[in-house]
């Protein structure tokens, strides 16, 4: 194994079981890698198995219908899905870390910000209560925050979005972990916020060496943030490039669709082309590739058979047997 | 904190006023006649007329009350038409059976409820969720008085290991405690449970969860110190309850306390001490639900900073 490798996650499958229905597969197959100090974007719409992705990474689908079937998922070569509940517990927040949509939901409205720091804090490493104090009140001003000690003694009501958004990171980040995972971490704050936001976690990557996860839905972000991206539809891997690649010269349909319906400025079009359709409900997958139903340039053979995620030249890949034509064809 | 603690105590004033006036029309509104309670039938029309005067009952409404109050003001809750006794002797000597029912009651019944409820949530389609849901089922619907009879029947006289009445131990606190406390234990069963299933889904318990902590920490101190807000205002309502409830408890249990006095007030239209009584149900109802006020203050710092 590549000694950059931070995380390895192979065929990933998470089954969510609609009551006496029987279970949906939410996630699909989904296999990927991120680098040491690596920013990978994963997009695609809301539904398409993201944050289950994600919150299957961290095993926290407790309290949830949702259930890992398959796949392995390596975090420094440690097979987090054979870990104990015990062991799990100790890498969450130390090794790997989560900041979430809805920061201001996300802290506990009935602490104090300092002691949801501090819990954190004294969780995962051996310093003193006052020594984690002390910490947790660095960690606020680290993150930008700038009255450390008066947010600290502020209640989670006390503060804008932007602000709780900050906290969080700093929770995140107050041990150190390898790995971020941050699931739409600017959705929720207004523009100029989420540019703070998206400053202060490239800051991190770029100071600490710490791996993220970005997931978004916001095209945009993930120019401004990532080296590579994912782009998922209905809990599969449609298409991974490197992030120029990826706007530049698309492949997937679907792809092309979501880079298609972004606004672009100056262009002069009056309306915007959109992917027509919706995402298909995860009961009533069609059999072939998930996308043929909304895809212009599907045939008979893509509503047959399902696809694979191929690998491409140039350290692309991508599920579309179109594609897969081309490419070998040019070779 | 301390803004927040006096502004709530100032408001209960006007409340007592405005329960005092309603209790003081309702009360007179009643049909009935003391005086012919208190002279008996044979009484002449001469002799009732007299007693009413005697009593003030021929004064204009207003002017009862404000010489009522007057006499509330001055530690004087007037004397009971039946005994002739100071009406807060009579109540002094019931209060307390009354109060140590209460809290006797009171304390299992929460602690019990809310343990209850909290496993069955944390342990949700389990085992212990249901026998949890059974126990809060069959004490909402078994009626007091029923359960009284009942637990009289097993255990004071079928197996003679409690007494059936009066209150002349700790032992003969048991079943007329478990009696009053019963409907409590359950509704706040339940009532812990959704309100912890609901907690459970919030954003915090799963950041808590991200961030390492222990499962049961993240019950406790996450989800469980949150879902106390929302149950915390149902245990008022409840426990404000508890006093009419001992009306019930201590008629069947024969307990010489505040509840079998109101019963024979109102046979007898004691106005005096039926309305010292309901002025100290109210109270009862407003310090309990000040507590909770408080309490919600504590629980929540976001009423707390308003």
């Amino acid at each position: 194994m590549p000694e950059k490798l931070l995380l390895d996650v192979r065929h990933l499958r998470t089954e969510f079981t609609q009551g006496k229905k029987g279970s949906v597969v939410a996630v699909n197959d989904v296999t990927f890698q991120i680098e040491k100090g690596e920013i990978l974007g994963l997009v695609g719409e809301s539904g398409c198995g993201k944050s289950v992705t994600a919150l299957s990474i961290m095993s926290l689908l407790k309290d949830t219908p949702g259930k890992i079937t398959d796949g392995e998922v390596y975090l420094e070569g440690n097979n987090l899905l054979r870990c104990s509940e015990e062991e799990m517990r100790k890498i969450r927040g130390e090794n790997v870390s989560m900041i979430f949509q809805e920061a201001m939901s996300s802290l506990n409205p009935a602490m104090r910000v300092n002691a949801q720091l501090v819990e954190a804090i004294l969780l995962h490493t051996d310093k003193t209560k006052r020594e984690a104090e002390e910490h947790a009140l660095k960690m606020l001003g680290q993150v930008g925050i700038p009255d450390p000690a008066r947010v600290g003694r502020s209640y989670p009501h006390q503060l804008s979005g932007g602000m709780s958004q900050r906290v969080m990171i700093a929770m995140a980040m107050s041990c150190d972990p390898h790995l971020l995972i941050a699931d739409e971490p600017t959705t929720a704050l207004d523009v100029t916020i989420q540019a703070q936001i998206l400053d202060l976690m490239r800051k991190i990557q770029r100071e600490i060496h710490t791996g993220i996860l970005l997931i978004t839905h916001d095209l945009g972000v993930v120019a401004e943030m990532c080296s590579r991206v994912i782009v998922m539809y209905a809990g599969r891997i449609v298409e991974e490039a490197p992030v120029q690649h990826l706007f530049y010269e698309p492949m997937h349909p679907y792809t092309k669709g979501l880079i298609a319906s972004v606004p672009k400025l100056g262009s002069g079009v009056t309306s915007l082309p959109s992917i027509p359709g919706s995402v298909p409900d995860l009961s009533m997958m069609p059999p072939g590739c998930k996308f043929a139903p909304r895809c212009r340039y599907a045939q008979d053979r893509c509503r047959e058979e399902e696809p694979p995620l191929v690998e491409l030249s140039g350290g692309r890949k991508c599920r579309c047997v179109l594609v897969q034509d081309k490419e070998a064809t040019v070779e | 904190m301390g803004r927040y603690f006096v502004k709530r105590v100032l408001g209960t004033i006007p409340m007592m006023f405005v329960v005092s006036i309603l209790i003081f029309l309702f009360l007179h509104m009643i049909p009935g006649d003391p005086a012919r309670q208190m002279a008996g039938k044979e009484a002449t029309e001469q002799e009732l007329v007299q007693i009413r005067q005697e009593l003030g009952l021929n004064d204009p409404l207003p002017n009862q009350y404000i010489n009522y109050m007057d006499d509330l003001f001055h530690g004087d809750l007037g004397t009971s038409y039946k005994t002739g006794l100071p009406v807060s002797e009579m109540l002094l000597g019931r209060l307390k059976p009354t109060i140590q029912l209460m809290f006797s009651a009171m304390i299992w019944s929460v602690l019990l409820g809310i343990a209850i409820g909290v496993l069955s949530a944390v342990k949700r389609g389990k085992v212990a969720d249901y026998v949890g849901m059974f126990l809060a089922i069959s004490g909402i619907s078994i009626p007091g008085f029923w359960l009284g009879l009942v637990l009289i029947q097993i255990f004071s006289v079928n197996l003679g290991l409690l007494p059936t009445g009066g209150l002349d131990s700790w032992q003969s606190y048991i079943l007329p405690s478990l009696t009053l406390g019963c409907g409590i234990m359950a509704v706040l069963a339940r009532f812990s449970r959704s309100s912890m299933l609901e907690t459970m889904r919030e954003d915090y318990v799963r950041t808590a969860r991200a961030k390492g902590q222990r499962e049961w920490l993240v019950v406790l101190r996450h989800a469980f110190r949150n879902s106390l807000v929302q149950v915390v205002t149902v245990a008022g309502l409840q426990i404000g309850g508890l006093l009419a409830g001992s009306v019930l408890v201590e008629t069947v249990f024969s307990i010489p306390g505040m509840g079998r006095l109101l019963v024979d007030s109102i046979a007898f239209r004691d106005y005096k001490v039926i309305q010292a009584e309901l002025l100290f149900f109210s109270l009862e109802y407003i310090v309990i639900n000040l507590i909770v006020d408080l309490l919600y203050g504590v629980l929540n710092p976001k009423i707390r900073y308003q």
